[in-house]
């Protein structure tokens, strides 16, 4: 397969022979996917295997009086019913509250509902047959009695005394609150010469991974050992949930990930019919399998956003930005989510806003309340798209208030390139950002002089473009300050062991997880380049805690940062120890060796010394003619963890360009740039297509995703046709431009790309949309998703 | 409730199959779970996303949408067997080079239904293309890398 070499690296450090860092290697072991050979979790069937499929509530608020289970348990191929009650009694409950988020308050959240169930949707029975059809006819004929309760459905009333709560033992319905208060705001918005003010309304909505979440959980007593086939970002987090909650060992518990259809967040949390299928199968001593249906995912798989922030920007006439303010009010359900809790994206927001510029003076204030809606938690680019989307409508609000072109008020107020390190308005840190460089060359990429020019004409003749940016930050590589020291026990380090095999081939062991991205490419880059063999000869093994280094998995961009460090550093300590026994075969100075193409060389003129497969078999087969006393050492192994920055933030800038047909409402996206610098780029095409894969992410939820709800929290649009996702035809070529920055913290050098898509595209859009709807005199749309509906209110046509 | 079973005789990939199935049974379910044919993939089970495209006497369906008893008789094709005939092989390799595909859920479906629209010969404009992949969902890819690979392939059978 050819390797195509569109961006030379720029890092001395990784200077290798043969490197392939910064080269465009295609994806090892994909043809598998090409092929319809693939392994979901979908795809897993085991000998004895019951499928589970779960009751749920129809009410957003109920207590559930009776569960008659007389009737199901006699339907073909039932195997059991199991109520909430009854599967307590195998799992405990969970409380998603992280400790560095001070105040955060949940309840205790069941596998299954046991009292009452908190939303439309949440489980109240299981039900086990032989096959997933015979489950579904079965759970038809489980009777529940509901006593209808009111529900709690508007964010905006969640804490207004005559609101009922939720849970009564926690007092009130807020679950967390967060006051931020930086340089001097009231000064700030005093000095301005102009104040913009608005409110802006991001709509819920979800992930809709292709493959919905997926479980296939077997105890064996016989072992008393768990395996859990599991379409899952985190395996060795879910091994420790499923461990602790089960009341098991760390070590009976197997977690295995092979394939995962879609996951952008989705399946990094703990899911509660996810956690009864896992103690299903302890109940009934056989496998279990449970495959959400898509209507079942709409329910269920956690939703995002869903956020209301008044805020304000103030501006002097030169176009120096004084002060921020937001208010950020958001509605996450009835639980917060285990274990990474409900609070993190309202808390992002407060880190992110005006995150870009170099404005000191800001004032947030975030609360997050309960409400009997489907759970919210993190989403690809956590809070990003709502920070970068308020931060940037204010800079071109403002922008249009004072007359200044939005380029311009952005060069005037963006940190300077040479102001590094610095820190951001929320106190977050910032290690080398390039703002300006990103800037400049989005502007030349677009040719946006002609692209003025061409919507200036072409609004003579009653046609509307829009051109819109969006600057923006990205949290990645996050250290343990994101989870682990609010006492999760979601490991910010990574592992990577690396080994020689019997015909000098090298298999990497790491803990990070795939899932599309393409991390095994990334390994299989990093380890072929530090050891020295042609990239076909590694072999990348992940998403086994029983076979991989203990390690987060995938997840907040990390894969590449931290994963790939430690692939880097384990590889070039098997180069060490295979050098030494080269050294002791050829009776040389291993330092005086190298190794190159997967074959040992002089390191000065690179004459060939010896195979990688004559040193395993020496050190395999031969090891007495080696010297006495010397032990060959064929496997390393090595981990990584950034320790000078607690966050590796990248930065970038999006615009959009595109059409909208005023007398419809309809907008066309006509095409889409980001230029993004996430450090050292070790494969140019995956950071590529996690950009476009990103735009269209965030795209989709600033022109069409939305999860739609009634005030008795009934979810009204819940399944594929009603629920709009962006459409091949829909969507506009994404060109993609690249800075690079690298990290100190490590070698690579490498930071996370895969929010950055996400965190900018909304802001971009909504940006070009006001922009084409300027001269119609349309109030500025602050409200997504911009529906053709919302788009004629804005012009006050309906 | 379970119900009636229906003898079938269906060609699958090239091999002749006698089942006995429920009526209610989906065509992509009969694949998967009675001949275990993973390769076709259920994603939304009420025909929008795609993700379960299979060729029924050689017309792109949706096997979600289609009773494995309404294939009586039929020729089925999934994605092992334009694998292992190579039909598709091209198309394959350009979506592996260009990198066309992340999760790889919706693949074995857009593949199919992209060589359905390059049946027709010629090379469509990308618009043309994104028209026609537009009943496959794809969340990772944001399409552009599947309308180059598609792009690709038409005119490199164009030139051939």
């Amino acid at each position: 397969m050819n390797i195509v070499d569109d961006l030379p690296p720029v890092l001395t450090a990784l200077d290798r022979p043969n490197s392939y860092i910064g080269r465009s290697v295609p994806r090892p072991h994909l043809a598998r996917l090409t092929q319809g050979r693939g392994q979901y979790v979908s795809d897993v069937t085991l000998p004895r295997m019951g499928h589970a499929a779960f009751v749920r509530s129809p009410h957003a608020h109920a207590r559930i009086r009776r569960i008659g289970t007389e009737a199901a348990k006699k339907a073909p191929g039932v195997i059991a019913i199991v109520p909430g009650a009854e599967l307590a009694e195998v799992m405990t409950p969970w409380v998603g509250v992280l400790t560095h988020l001070k105040g955060i308050k949940s309840a205790p959240q069941y596998a299954i509902a046991v009292e009452r169930a908190c939303w439309q949707g949440e489980a109240v029975c299981a039900v086990v047959a032989k096959t997933r059809a015979q489950a579904e006819d079965a759970a038809e004929l489980v009777e529940v009695e509901y006593e209808e309760l009111p529900a709690v459905t508007d964010a905006e009333t969640a804490l207004d005394a005559a609101t009922p709560v939720i849970h009564l033992e926690l007092g009130d319905n807020l679950t967390f609150e967060r006051k931020h208060e930086a340089g001097e705001p009231d000064k700030g918005f005093a000095t301005a010469d102009t104040v913009v003010e608005t409110t802006f309304v991001f709509g819920r909505h979800t992930g809709v991974t292709n493959e919905p979440r997926a479980i296939v959980a077997d105890w064996n007593p016989g072992e008393q050992r768990l395996t859990v086939y599991h379409g899952t970002q985190a395996p060795h987090m879910m091994q420790n949930l499923f461990a602790k909650h089960l009341g098991l060992d760390e070590q009976q518990v197997r977690v295995v990930t092979k394939d995962v259809g879609g996951s952008f967040g989705i399946k990094v949390h703990t899911y509660a019919d996810e956690m009864a299928t896992v103690a299903l199968t302890k109940l009934l001593r056989r496998p279990v399998k449970f495959v959400a249906d898509r209507l079942e995912s709409f329910v269920t798989d956690i939703h995002a956003r869903d956020h209301r922030v008044k805020a304000r920007l103030g501006v002097k006439n030169d176009g120096t930005i004084t002060a921020w303010e937001i208010d950020d009010l958001t509605g996450i359900g009835p639980y917060s989510v285990y274990p990474r809790t409900s609070g993190i994206e309202a808390n992002q927001i407060v880190n992110l806003t005006g995150g870009p510029y170099a404005c000191p003076n800001y004032r947030a204030h975030a609360r997050v309340v309960f409400q009997n809606k489907n759970v919210m938690c993190q989403y690809r680019a956590v809070g990003h798209p709502i920070a970068t989307a308020v931060t940037e409508g204010l800079v071109e609000l403002a922008a249009v208030k004072i007359g200044m072109d939005p380029v311009d008020i952005r060069r005037k107020n963006l940190i300077p390139d040479n102001a590094y390190p610095a820190t951001g308005p929320s106190g977050i840190k910032f290690e080398l950002l390039s703002h300006h460089a990103a800037l400049d060359k989005i502007v030349a990429m677009m040719d946006y002089a002609r692209l003025r020019a061409e919507q200036e004409r072409l609004r003579r003749e009653r046609v509307y473009l829009g051109i819109g940016f969006a600057s923006f930050i990205e949290v990645t590589n996050p250290s343990a300050a994101f989870y682990g020291v609010g006492g999760a026990r979601i490991s910010s380090q990574d592992g990577a062991t690396v080994r020689l095999d019997a015909q000098g081939a090298v298999i990497c062991h790491t803990g990070v997880t795939e899932q599309g991205q393409g991390a095994e490419a990334v390994m299989a880059q990093v380890v072929a380049s530090a050891f020295g063999v042609p990239i076909e000869r590694v072999r990348i093994v992940t998403g086994d805690t029983d076979n991989t280094p203990y390690g987060g998995g995938t997840w907040a961009s990390r894969a590449a940062g931290i994963g790939g460090e430690a692939g880097w550093q384990a590889a070039k300590a098997l180069r060490s120890q295979v050098l030494a026994v080269a050294g002791s075969i050829l009776q040389a100075k291993p330092e005086s060796l190298d190794i190159r193409g997967g074959v040992v060389v002089d390191g000065a003129t690179g004459t060939e010394r010896i195979g990688l497969d004559e040193v395993a078999r020496v050190a395999y087969f031969r090891p007495d003619t080696l010297p006495p006393g010397f032990q060959a050492e064929l496997m390393a192994t090595r981990h990584y963890v950034p320790r000078a920055w607690p966050f590796a933030f990248t930065n970038g800038i999006q615009a959009s360009w595109l059409e909208v047909d005023p007398d419809s409402g309809f907008i066309t996206l006509l095409k889409h740039w980001c230029v993004e610098d996430c450090g050292t780029v070790i494969n140019p095409q995956l950071v590529d297509e996690q950009i476009r894969g990103g735009v269209v992410q965030g795209i989709g939820a600033a022109l069409f995703e939305h999860c739609r709800y009634d005030e008795r929290g009934q979810l009204l649009n819940g399944n594929m046709a009603d629920y709009l996702v962006p459409m091949a035809a829909e969507m506009p070529d994404i060109e993609v431009g690249h800075v690079v920055s690298p990290t100190a913290d490590s070698e690579l050098g490498a930071k996370g790309a895969g929010e950055a898509g996400t965190a900018g595209a909304p802001g971009s859009v909504m940006n070009a949309v006001n922009d084409a709807l300027r001269p119609l005199g349309a109030r500025p749309i602050t409200e997504m998703p911009m529906t053709p509906e919302v788009v004629l209110h804005a012009l006050g046509r309906v | 409730m379970s119900a009636r079973r229906i003898d079938i005789a269906v060609t699958v990939n090239g091999e002749a199959v006698h089942e006995t199935v429920e009526a209610r049974t989906t065509l992509v379910d009969f694949l998967r779970e009675d001949l275990g044919l993973t390769g076709s993939h259920v994603g939304c089970e009420h025909g929008v996303c795609g993700a379960c495209t299979v060729r029924v006497d050689g017309v792109v369906v949706r096997g979600c949408l289609t009773l494995a008893a309404q294939c009586d008789g039929a020729r089925v094709e999934t994605i092992e067997g334009v694998s292992d005939s190579g039909e598709i092989a091209d198309l394959q390799d350009a979506f592996h080079k260009r990198n066309a595909l992340q999760c790889g859920y919706c693949t074995p479906g857009m593949l199919l239904t992209a060589q359905e629209l390059l049946k027709n010969g010629g090379t469509p404009s990308r618009a043309a293309i994104r028209q026609h992949l537009s009943g496959n969902y794809c969340r990772c890819t944001g399409y552009h890398a599947i309308v180059d690979a598609v792009e690709a392939v038409a005119r490199a059978r164009g030139k051939a």
